[in-house]
């Protein structure tokens, strides 16, 4: 069992009006196997909450902490923060030019684990992942992410959540662009991510329609800047009849 | 010294083309043999704008010394590998130079050195020649490789120490006959070289033309390719990796003069470092008689740092509507922060980052000489260039 703490998290950008702050004192728990929905208006801070705990160098924190099992993870570079067990499914995944699906892949693999992974072992596991998130095969040697269609990026992302096992994983939108086929296939990715390492799950995302598909335990409004309200599934059906403007007036 | 190269007296061929003029036409460019017909070099001429005389470390002079006891290589029966006279009528049969270093390698290599693919021999291994320079003084090498008709050779052309080299290579791939030839560059800091290839390909043959460059302050290559023959075939292939304050340049030209040939042209290169810097222009010519061309040309340069610069230019000049096809592409691009940071979340660390993105960009390219050896050894050059940064 493990845990994630966010706490008091204020973070700032700089922008060119000088410095801005977005996070606003952020408090939030994950454990290993909850799923927690995030849920807030655009530009509320979400991706700059994801990308903070992913150590983007763009964001700086000015105050608070992140625990990953009581460690500093402020500490951490973004690569050790990854090793240490955190993922990011990004928003807007980058082309990476050279750089096939599989060698990166591989490399990803082998910089988590320690060690290059048995190669008839993990060839499997990338096909069989590929094929349930239906991906077609000709991918591995394409380049990572270029070319790809905002649902394929999407799938793609998942793709790594699954090889990787991570410990926690914060999915930016991760149902954002993607038709009603594609958004099963991507939640039963994540599902299964979830039921096979017993995953804490942060999912940021504005519709209620993938909280069909991945059961959240709680639900987090996110207005800007920090968490304005709390609660379980009931919630979100709430925001999704009613909207933010209760939270955001007032 | 006449007041332009391009005087008629050293039998200049004059071209019409259609109605659209580029600043030079490619195929007007002038040739001579002799250095005092090239005018003394400055960076307005448009076959030396990027680069400061300077740089060539001497190469420009009219007298440069000569090379001999720095080339190695083991001559075979098949693959038999000699000196000869340069005044021999082979030598600048294939080739005339077309700039002022080239003609001052042309003038002064006495020697040639003659290698010779029997006919029909099928060679198995790479035959290998080595230049190794031991000392800055500006010298020059001329080599001409014929491949004999039906022959099928790989040649690896290698050059490393500390050295100033004026070279001309022609390469004579006659009928049938399959050639892959290698060229690296791995020359020591302070090193210049200039080196201008000819190549003429004879009916139905093929060849494959690699360069690879990687050490050497200025390293600067003009590959000429001619079609004589219809039905031939030409790869050149180029793999560079410029580090702070080297200049690697490359001008693959081809020059489609006979019908139903096919070209294809791929360079990439890497660049890292504070005035890293590469130029690429590929010129293309498609000439009446050229009907059912094939041809594609593609520079694609992967900027690692700030301060590093890559000139891209392709050119194609089509004297022909009936062309199989005709293409060029160039693309130059930053590897950038959010393209690290996305490396790094998924835990890998920002050298490992760096190395994948390189070697993956260039790997494909050292692949195509199929030598596997030498894919070995100069992927690892790369880990060490990327290593140094
Ligand atoms: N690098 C940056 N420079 C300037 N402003 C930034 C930067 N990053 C984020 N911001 C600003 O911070 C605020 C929060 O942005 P963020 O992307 O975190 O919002 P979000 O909640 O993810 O929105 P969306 O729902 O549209 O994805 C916005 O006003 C945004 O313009
Ligand atoms: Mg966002």
């Amino acid at each position: 069992m493990a845990t994630l703490e966010i706490k008091n998290l204020h973070v700032t950008v700089e922008t060119d009006q000088g410095t801005k702050e977005i996070l606003k004192g952020v408090d939030l728990t994950i454990k290993s196997g909850e799923i927690h929905a995030v849920m807030g208006p655009n530009g509320s801070g979400k991706s700059t909450l994801a990308y903070s705990i992913a150590g983007h160098p763009k964001y700086t924190v000015t105050k608070g902490e992140i625990l990953l099992d009581g460690e500093n993870v402020l500490d951490m570079s973004v690569d050790e923060r990854a090793r240490a067990g955190l993922f990011l499914a990004m928003q807007y995944p980058v082309e990476i030019p050279g750089v096939s699906v599989s060698n990166f892949l591989r490399t990803a693999k082998t910089a988590i684990t320690g060690e290059a992974p048995a190669l008839r072992t993990w060839i499997k596991d990338v096909r069989d992942a590929m094929s349930g998130l239906k991906i077609d095969s000709t991918f591995s040697e394409r380049n990572v992410n270029e070319g790809f269609s905002g649902g394929e990026k999407k799938r793609h992302e998942i793709l790594q959540l699954e090889l990787l096992k991570p410990r926690f994983a914060i999915l930016d939108e991760t149902d954002s662009g993607l038709d009603v086929d594609a958004l099963k296939i991507v939640s039963e990715g994540v599902n299964r991510a979830h039921q096979a390492n017993d995953l804490g799950v942060l999912m940021i995302t504005h519709y209620t329609r993938i909280l069909k598909c991945i059961k959240p335990d709680f639900v987090h409004v996110f207005v800007d800047g920090k968490v304005a309200e709390q609660g379980g599934e009931e919630l979100a059906d709430q925001l999704e009849a009613e909207g933010y403007d209760r939270y955001v007036k007032a | 010294m006449s007041d332009s190269p391009k005087t008629a007296q050293h039998g200049l061929a004059e071209h019409t083309h259609g109605s659209f003029v580029p600043l030079q036409i490619r195929s007007d460019r002038p040739s001579s043999k002799s250095v005092s017909d090239f005018e003394a070099i400055s960076p307005l001429q448009d076959l030396w704008r990027y680069l400061q005389p300077d740089q060539l470390n001497g190469l420009d002079s009219d007298v440069l010394g000569e090379y001999e006891s720095e080339v190695s290589f083991v001559s075979t029966d098949d693959v038999k590998i000699s000196w000869i006279e340069s005044t021999d009528s082979r030598v600048g049969s294939i080739g005339v130079p077309e700039d002022r270093v080239a003609a001052a390698a042309y003038t002064n290599a006495s020697k040639t050195l003659l290698i010779e693919v029997a006919e029909s021999a099928e060679v198995k291994e790479p035959v290998v020649i080595k230049i190794a320079a031991n000392h800055p003084a500006p010298s020059a090498l001329h080599i001409f490789v014929v491949a004999k008709k039906f022959s099928n050779a790989t040649l690896i052309v290698e050059h490393m120490g500390l050295g100033n080299l004026a070279e001309i290579i022609e390469i004579d791939v006659q009928d049938e006959a399959k050639l892959n030839i290698v060229s690296v560059q791995n020359w020591d800091k302070g090193s210049a070289h200039v080196s201008a290839h000819f190549s003429k390909l004879a009916r139905n043959s093929f060849l494959k033309h690699s360069i690879a460059s990687f050490g050497g302050d200025l390293v600067r290559i003009t590959p000429v390719t001619t079609f004589t023959g219809p039905g031939a075939e030409v790869e050149m292939n180029g793999v560079y990796f410029a580090s702070a304050g080297q200049h690697l340049e490359n001008r693959p030209f081809v020059d489609h003069a006979a019908p139903n040939c096919k070209s294809r042209v791929t360079y990439k290169g890497a660049l890292q470092g504070n005035k890293a810097h590469t130029v690429w222009i590929g010129d293309v010519l498609i000439r009446v008689v050229a009907e059912g061309t094939d041809t594609y040309e593609l520079n694609r340069n992967l900027l690692l740092t700030d301060g590093a610069r890559a000139d891209s230019v392709p050119n194609l000049e089509i004297e022909t509507g009936e062309i199989e096809g005709a293409g060029h592409a160039s693309a130059s691009g930053r590897f950038d922060d959010e393209q690290l940071f996305y490396l790094q979340a998924r835990g890998i660390t920002v050298d490992d980052a760096r190395r994948l993105v390189v070697l993956g960009f260039l790997v494909d390219i050292l692949q195509r000489t199929g030598v596997e050896e030498l894919v070995e050894r100069l992927t690892s050059i790369v880990e060490e260039k990327l290593g140094s940064y």
